[in-house]
């Protein structure tokens, strides 16, 4: 069944290749339009955020820890992809409710250019990212070019999780107050500004629950440390996102026709 | 071969669930016992079938279930209850100005929703001057499209959609868009694409325009289909005949009856109006000039006793007297 699936997605997605392309620009537009600075908020938004962060947290929790900037830009991007992409997600089928109850389209296509939009937005930061590493003195290793897992699993998750957001924000509208505060919960969570070793060690273990922090870890470690994790840990990074997937296709496959109903 | 073929189609909306009447209202009425989810039929016990090149009229008034059935028939919505099998491809036109996003140009919007439509790119480069030409928007190409006028958009919705060839064209409500020279055109446009072997669906409140254009029919009432047939000259009339006394056909019978005490009222109507104007002309012979008195006298002349007049008079309207 999944092989099919999966099978029907991409011939959707090859036949509505050019409707793809006409919603990926239109998220791309609706996002900056009537900015005066456009596309540059893609690179500033993070590097001001990061600049706020150092303000507060070098004294704090620099001290003790090597490369304090990169350590801390690499849970900004991440956690900021993550909120955009899932945020972003959540409100695709709802902001398209007029087309979807109109014309017959594959609703996921709308997600997934939100993702895609997302998804630009965050190589742009990843390359801001990479001249801060020079800037830093980070050694760059072969160990880095691993990153490109990280990075694909946590897209499939994001999409997965908006997916399960997006549906259920059709049926539950109160979702997107609650996600909020999610969302702020997660961030303290993550150990974005801190380090976790000051936690007793089945604290640690915790954390692992968290699959952003997962990513997070994955950077930090491959960029800073110039080590690659361990196979289980690759296996938990892929698990989390196939699990999301799963859940936001059977979410989808199940309300698919339930949507119109509610919009 | 059915290009569209409609098995007992029921479609259920559910209303007052916990979705719809928030957490609060839920645990009151769960306390008190007194929740029910209510259900609304929207449509029940449809069949119909239509072969390729028919044009099928839905006719009923608001909240007849006319939209919902047309979204069962393009696969928006699945039907709670019966079959529906479809052959070729779909073009629906439903509600079309929705769906436009306001804050891109005309030409954004125009790829956008070709795009929706399933063109392809290269489709729509090829056609983009021919669709901007009907819709009349040469000057507004990058206006954005809030900045139209609502006229201006429900054409711009209806060229991008009609530059098509599919197999099977659904109108809801489409034809009555714009001004009267665009609907013109409309209508024109739509009997081009009819006469080229594509099957339509065409939902209107304009009796006129299903008795000119469709050779089929479907009356709907409250969900219920009250008849699928033929013979549109018939059921039109029963219908205009129901929409003014408000009885529903029980039986066939039913229908040749309404539809001839339709005729009987629309000749009782033909002969007042005929009246009223002879009566006014009269006036005017009375107190009228000379002149202005000869031309009413010929105009009644001409509507009532045409044989009684020398030909060079007949049917020039005013004459020279």
């Amino acid at each position: 069944m999944v092989p099919k699936t999966i099978k029907r997605v991409t011939t959707n997605l090859k036949r509505n290749s050019f409707l793809f392309e006409q919603l990926v620009n239109r998220d791309f537009q609706q996002r900056y339009k009537r900015t005066a600075l456009g596309m540059a908020w893609s690179v500033l938004s993070p590097l001001m955020n990061l600049a706020v962060m150092m303000l507060v947290f070098s004294r704090l929790f620099g001290r003790n820890v090597d490369h304090f900037v990169i350590y801390l830009f690499s849970g900004n991007i991440v956690m900021a992809y993550y909120k955009e992409s899932t945020k972003n997600g959540m409100q695709s089928l709802m902001n398209n409710s007029a087309i979807i109850s109109k014309i017959n389209v594959p609703k996921y296509l709308f997600l997934l250019s939100r993702n895609v939009s997302a998804l630009i937005n965050f190589g742009l930061t990843i390359i801001i990212y990479f001249l801060f590493c020079i800037t830093d003195g980070i050694t760059f290793t072969p160990a880095m070019l691993m990153l490109w897992y990280p990075i694909f699993w946590f897209v499939v998750m994001n999409i997965g999780i908006g997916m399960v957001l997006s549906a259920l924000y059709v049926f539950f509208r109160d979702i997107q107050y609650l996600y909020d505060i999610f969302l702020t919960l997660l961030t303290y969570l993550s150990a974005i500004f801190y380090t976790i070793d000051k936690f007793p060690e089945q604290m640690q273990r915790f954390f692992l629950l968290n699959p952003v922090y997962v990513n997070i870890k994955y950077w930090r470690l491959v960029v800073i440390d110039g080590i690659i994790p361990s196979v289980p840990y690759h296996l938990l990074v892929a698990f989390y996102a196939l699990l999301f997937l799963g859940l936001g296709a059977f979410f989808y496959k199940k309300y698919n026709h339930r949507f119109v109903y509610y919009f | 071969m059915s290009v569209i073929e409609c098995n007992d189609v029921s479609i259920r909306y559910i209303t007052g669930d916990f979705k719809s009447i928030g957490l609060k209202e839920y645990v009151v009425r769960k306390l008190t016992r007194n929740f029910h989810v209510q259900e609304f039929w929207a449509d029940r016990h449809v069949t119909f079938s239509v072969e390729r090149g028919d044009m099928l009229g839905i006719i009923g008034s608001n909240g007849a279930g006319k939209s919902t059935l047309l979204k069962a028939v393009t696969g928006i919505m699945i039907p709670t209850d019966g079959t529906i099998k479809t052959h070729g491809k779909i073009a629906a036109l439903l509600e079309l100005a929705s769906g436009f996003d306001a804050q891109m140009t005309v030409r954004e919007n125009t790829y956008l929703r070709g795009a929706m439509l399933g063109y392809t790119k290269q489709f729509l480069d090829e056609r983009y001057d021919e669709i901007i030409a009907f819709a009349e928007l040469e000057e507004f190409q990058d206006y954005m499209f809030k900045q139209l006028s609502s006229g201006m958009k429900s054409r711009l919705a209806f060229s991008v959609a009609c530059l098509v060839d599919p197999d099977i064209l659904i109108l809801d409500e489409v034809l009555s868009v714009g001004d009267g020279a665009f609907r013109k055109k409309s209508g024109d446009k739509m009997m081009e694409i009819l006469s080229g072997g594509t099957t339509g669906v065409l939902v209107s409140h304009s009796i006129g325009q299903v008795r000119e254009l469709c050779n089929k029919i479907l009356w709907l009432d409250h969900g219920n289909q009250i008849a699928f047939s033929d013979n549109v000259q018939l059921y039109c009339d029963a219908y205009e005949e129901f929409l003014s006394t408000k009885k529903l056909p029980q039986s066939e019978s039913d229908v040749y009856k309404l539809a001839e005490d339709f005729s009987k009222r629309s000749e009782r109507a033909r002969a007042e109006r005929q009246r009223k104007e002879a009566k006014r002309l009269e006036k005017v012979l009375e107190k009228g000039t000379s002149e202005s008195a000869v031309l009413a006298a010929i105009k009644i002349l001409q509507k009532s006793r045409p044989e009684a007049l020398a030909p060079e008079y007949n049917g020039g309207g005013t004459g020279t007297a």
